[in-house]
């Protein structure tokens, strides 16, 4: 089975309130030396056996749904096959 | 003879009745449309309403771009038939990429539930036509990923072609330039966050300015766009 890892992220200019809500909580954590946070989303694709093209695929995939061009980046990487199967 | 009026149920849609209850006040006839079927039954507008659809997964409206209703409404669109989408139908416009930009989370990430005080920027669009430019209208706004972005020359280039449509007063959720609402360049499809199908009625709405939403899209099938 294929694993293809499609990581999206929010572009550097695009403001995230999540990261913001998540740096202004670590002070209480004990934490004091962050500059920044952001938060993006980790997507995990398995293939078919017998699935051709993957890259051509996943970013296909990544493109057209996974990530809003307009605010999102994306990187697609091939994760080796699990268990050492083909 | 009525004119006809689509209004999209999509899985998790909320405001599809509302919607429909403003059409039939503005004196149109709705019709209900259905997320999972390409027919539109020979309507001559088509309404996309707020709500949820299919649960935001992914991001809001990413899933609904791709439902069967929404291949005939865009072919619908680039024909010149008039389409609005309020709330999440506004999001659903802007991922289908009928409308530039997208629509993210509040920047204050709290839900804002109030009525928007809007400046209507133009009447050069079918769903806006009867409206006076620079008047004030009062619409509920309801939403927690309502902050209009697109980069820079986007919205240059929406603001000189006179395609911002609704511009907050107070703005609500850090939306860029104050946008509450735009256009595509025929002035035929309108997008916009507050919700005109909640203003309709003195006894439930802050006001009743929706109504010239559908009264202007009457206007403008029986005499075409303003120019």
């Amino acid at each position: 089975m294929a694993r293809v890892v499609v990581d999206v992220m929010l572009k550097s200019e695009i403001l995230d309130p999540q990261g913001e809500a998540v740096l202004g909580a670590l002070p209480r954590l004990g934490v004091n030396d962050v500059a920044s946070v952001r938060i993006g989303k980790r997507v995990e694709i398995e293939f078919d056996d017998n699935a051709q093209n993957l890259e051509e695929q996943s970013r296909v995939i990544a493109d057209q749904l996974l990530a809003n061009p307009v605010i999102e980046n994306f990187t697609v990487s091939i994760e080796t096959a699990a268990n050492g199967a083909a | 003879m009525t004119a006809r009026i689509g209004i999209v149920t999509f899985p998790g849609s909320l405001d599809d009745r509302d919607a429909a209850r403003a059409v039939h006040l503005g004196g149109a006839e709705p019709v209900a449309l259905w997320h999972d079927d390409a027919r539109i039954h020979g309507v001559d507008a088509v309404y996309l309403p707020g709500g949820f659809s299919y649960g935001d997964a992914l991001r809001c409206g990413a899933i609904a771009r791709f439902s069967q209703v929404m291949d005939t409404v865009k072919a619908a669109a680039a024909q010149g038939m008039p389409v609005i989408g309020v709330c999440n139908g506004f999001q659903v416009l802007c991922e289908s990429h009928l409308l530039p930009g997208a629509l993210v989370r509040n920047a204050h990430l709290r839900y804002r539930n109030r009525p928007a005080a809007l400046r209507v920027e133009t009447d050069r669009t079918a769903w806006t036509r009867l409206y006076e430019p620079g008047s004030e209208v009062v619409f509920p706004a309801k939403h927690g990923e309502g902050r209009y972005v697109a980069d820079e020359a986007v919205l240059d280039r929406l603001e000189g072609e006179g395609r911002v449509v609704f511009r907050y007063l107070d703005n609500p959720n850090g939306s860029m330039r104050d946008i509450a609402g735009i256009a595509n360049e025929a002035g035929n499809v309108v997008g916009l966050m507050p919700h005109p199908e909640h203003a309709v009625e003195a006894l439930t709405g802050p006001s009743t300015d929706g109504l010239g939403i559908v009264g202007s899209v009457l206007a403008h099938l029986s005499e075409g766009v303003r120019r």
